[in-house]
């Protein structure tokens, strides 16, 4: 029965939940070397395997976790490369619940394999021993390529097209590029320096980084194509704009949208405050409103300033929660007090222009919506208050208008996010892709980069045919 | 980085920043604002374009010391660098032929408006500019301002040039005396901007301010710098930052800008104490 006993996942050690809920420092620790192996030797390297179709970008991971088993750490993070070029961050960030490791045989009876943790130390393993691999220059083209956002979508096409030989230059409206990885999940989750070592590696292989470049406002894109030779561009500009509840009170004091509270906390470095300049409110109580990554993120961030109480308060109950279940956990662990079934209806002010509480109702689950979620209705007369001093509304976010709305020939759909087609993020406007959450609405770190490689597929093709080439043809 | 051509100081606690920016001065138009970090440690800060020059490739900004940022900025010396300039944001100001028109400028304001001025005065507006300060010593740039309007109002808190009042005074007065007036532009401390704005209301007479709440992005991210204004949320970065200052909601704004109060001034503190350190770290090396 040596099975048996190798059906436990191995564990990723943590910080301990009461030390680490005071501190910036990532929460789990990684892997060592022999842990990999242990983990990895659960897995059965199937021949058709499940977890594969679970990946938004198809790693091949039974090959990479091969590699793993026979100590092969640089080669499996490689391998890993092929599909997914950020396999630190998706290995962090992914929720592997819902994609790879949902689907991984082993799940059927007991734990499945921990593709995200082996992908992670892969990951990890080749940065710190394996050194920079920079692959040879190709050819140049002579084309040039402008990529507008610096988000996961924006680094995964930069990395694709520039090793297609063509000059290509990425423009971020911030100081800093990473888009959401660096201003939205915090240092905790995610540490910064894997962004940086990201960016400095499509630096290295040349891409041009423009920082400061709001374009809509410094350069619209016609611009770029027209006046500055650019010959496609790619709009990866995220979905930031936040989402506020229209209810009483809003705009006291005290009430971030979670952008806000993370830009400062994460971009900015608040929590170094005075060290950093810019300041954010460390509250004592602290309603987070809102179940996915973004509240979880928040209420977490809130903790580690120092907050006594922080409330996550969501509408529907904890089965609906759509945050990655690492997280869920995490926050649990840490002293999160949840509040399901709970819905704010207005915010109180201490008369000096700051909140001091808020009025919420209960709620409870009717039939399923057009989401497929049980729909909450208010229990009329369930009102009751809490005292608080921040609370931060982490409701979503819509597109930005910023950017589409300089651009009158650009199809969007209802919702302002840009129409672009699935598969190549071809756009209404001759040679303009789109993708990532500008296109999809708030999604994930995985899919935004599969949408940065689709679109540098799409563009590769589209140059192919934008000149005709007929120097190439042989002369009789 | 942004390099700094010329640093100086206007008059007491203003400063003016000419720096190289060729990119946003050949964007700029009139009534934006750019989002400056000073150094890696800095806030985002906005400030309003004051001036720009294409051919020089610069920009200029003025700057009213007021905390650690603005008195990071002020520290600059010409050929010095700072680390970030994003711009030009925000929507720019409707300018056309109205017929008369009072430009009011207060503090960091006085530099900003000029632009407003001679774009109104080269419209072929009768264009009455009218500036304030507590004292005489503080005012500035009258030369520059005269130079684009048909009339040049001073007012000082202690009397010491020109009307005994703020610029609310004169265009009280002026407005009461019947004097025709199509519309009013105000940019300065939002204490001014509101009196202005009282001040016309029961005249019904147009006015513009230019709201300064704070700000972080500056692209419409974050929200943090949302006013009210005719009972609608706006975010002053991307809808304004130019309003309607009958249809501000002036208490909120105030109240919000008011919110890291305690903390700017520990900031400023530890900013403070850090450069008496330094300096006097400097000047004992030179004793040595
Ligand atoms: C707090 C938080 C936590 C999250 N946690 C997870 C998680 O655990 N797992 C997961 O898979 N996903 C998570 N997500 C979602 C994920 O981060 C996003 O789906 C993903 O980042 C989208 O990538 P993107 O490239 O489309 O855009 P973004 O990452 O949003 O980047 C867009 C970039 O474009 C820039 N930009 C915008 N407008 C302009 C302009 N006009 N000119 C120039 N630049 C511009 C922005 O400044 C930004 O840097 C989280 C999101 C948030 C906010
Ligand atoms: C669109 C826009 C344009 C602006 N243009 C300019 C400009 O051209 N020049 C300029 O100097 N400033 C301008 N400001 C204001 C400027 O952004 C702030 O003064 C600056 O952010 C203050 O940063 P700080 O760190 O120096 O001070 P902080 O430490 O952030 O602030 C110190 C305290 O002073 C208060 N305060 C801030 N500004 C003023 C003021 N003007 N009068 C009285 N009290 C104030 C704050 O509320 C705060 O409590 C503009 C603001 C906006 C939104
Ligand atoms: S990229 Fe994400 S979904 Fe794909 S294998 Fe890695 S962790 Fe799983
Ligand atoms: S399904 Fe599970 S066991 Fe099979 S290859 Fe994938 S990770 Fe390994
Ligand atoms: S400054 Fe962030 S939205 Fe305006």
């Amino acid at each position: 029965m040596e099975e048996k006993k190798t059906k436990a996942r191995v564990r990723m050690r943590e910080q301990d939940p009461l030390e680490r809920a005071r501190n910036f420092m990532e929460v789990p620790c990684g892997y060592t070397p022999d842990e990999a192996i242990e983990e990895a030797n659960r897995c059965l390297t199937c021949l058709k395997p499940a977890c594969r179709n679970g990946c938004p970008v198809e790693v091949d991971i039974p090959s990479f976790i091969k590699l793993i088993k026979d100590g092969k750490f640089i080669e499996a993070a490689w391998k890993v490369k092929e599909k997914n070029a950020l396999p630190a961050v998706c290995g962090r960030v992914c929720p592997q619940e819902i994609q790879c490791e949902s689907l991984c045989i082993l799940g059927k009876k007991g734990e499945p394999v921990a593709v995200g943790n082996l992908e992670r130390f892969a990951a990890d393993y080749e940065a710190e021993k394996g050194g920079i691999k920079v692959p040879e220059k190709p050819k140049a083209t002579g084309r040039k390529i402008a990529i507008i956002g610096s988000g996961p979508g924006g680094l995964t096409c930069a990395s694709d097209l520039i090793k297609s030989g063509h000059r290509v230059t990425l423009f971020e409206a911030l100081h800093k590029p990473g888009g959401v990885l660096v201003y939205g999940i915090p240092e905790f989750r995610l540490p910064k320096v894997i962004v940086e070592r990201e960016v400095e590696y499509i630096k290295k292989l040349g891409v041009e980084l423009r920082l400061n470049t709001v374009i809509g406002k410094l350069y619209t894109v016609d611009e770029l194509l027209n006046e500055q030779g650019y010959d496609a561009c790619f709009i990866v500009t995220g979905a930031g704009l936040p989402i506020f509840m229209g209810i009483p009170g809003e705009n006291l004091n005290g009430i971030y949208s979670a952008n806000e509270f993370l830009t400062r906390a994460n971009l900015m470095k608040a929590y170094l405050f005075p060290e950093y300049d810019t300041p954010i409110k460390r509250g004592k109580k602290v309603a987070v409103f809102g179940g996915g990554n973004v509240a979880m993120d928040s209420a977490r961030v809130a903790l580690r300033l120092g907050a006594e109480n922080v409330y996550l308060i969501y509408r529907r109950s904890e089965a609906e929660m759509p945050a990655r279940k690492a997280e869920v956990h995490h926050a649990h662990e840490e002293g999160i007090e949840f509040v399901f079934l709970t819905n704010p209806t207005r915010f109180i002010d201490d008369d000096k222009g700051n909140v001091c509480g808020i009025e919420c109702i209960k709620m409870e689950l009717g039939e399923p919506d057009a989401s497929g979620r049980r729909k909450p209705i208010p229990i009329k007369g369930s009102e009751f208050q809490i005292e608080i001093d921040v609370a931060i509304p982490a409701l979503g976010t819509r597109a930005n208008p910023l950017l589409t709305k300089t651009m009158t020939d650009l199809e969007l759909n209802k919702r302002g996010y840009i129409a672009a087609e699935e598969g190549t993020g071809m756009t209404s406007k001759p040679g303009v892709f789109a993708g990532g959450d500008i296109v999809t609405g708030s999604a994930t770190v995985i899919l935004a980069m599969g949408a940065g490689r689709k679109a540098a597929n799409a563009i590769n093709e589209y140059l192919k045919w934008k000149y005709w080439d007929v120097s190439n043809l042989p002369k009789s | 980085m942004y390099k700094v051509l010329v640093s100086e100081q206007l008059v007491p606690n203003i400063h003016l920043l000419n720096i190289e920016a060729a990119e946003i001065a050949k964007k700029a138009l009139i009534g934006q604002f750019v989002v400056v970090m000073v150094d890696e440690v800095g806030e985002r800060i906005p400030l309003s374009l004051a001036d720009w020059d294409v051919e020089e490739g610069t920009v200029t900004l003025v700057v009213m010391q007021v905390g650690t940022s603005t008195r990071k900025l002020a520290a600059l010396k010409s050929g010095d660098y700072i680390l970030s300039i994003a711009g030009p944001s925000g929507l720019p100001s409707h300018l056309e032929k109205f017929g008369t028109v009072a430009c009011i400028g207060g503090c960091y304001g006085i530099g900003a408006i000029i632009p407003i001025a001679r774009s109104l005065k080269s419209l072929g507006n009768e264009v009455i500019s009218i500036i304030e300060a507590r004292s005489k010593n503080l005012l500035y740039w009258q030369d520059k301002l005269q130079q684009v309007s048909d009339e040049l109002i001073l007012a000082t808190g202690d009397g010491s040039s020109g009307y005994k009042g703020w610029a609310y005074d004169p265009l009280k007065e002026m407005l009461e005396r019947g004097k025709k007036i199509d519309i009013v532009f105000a940019h300065g401390c939002t204490f001014m901007m509101r009196l202005i704005s009282e001040a016309t209301r029961s005249f019904g007479v147009k006015t513009l301010v230019v709201l300064n709440p704070i700000m972080v992005d500056g692209t419409g991210m974050c929200g943090v710098c949302r006013v009210s204004v005719g009972g609608e949320t706006k975010f002053a970065c991307v809808d304004g930052p130019e309003f309607d200052g009958h249809k501000v909601d002036w208490d909120l704004l105030m109240a919000r800008r008011t919110i890291y109060l305690e903390e700017e001034i520990r900031s400023l503190q530890r900013y403070e104490c850090q450069q008496w350190y330094f300096e006097t770290a400097k000047a004992m090396k030179a004793k040595v």
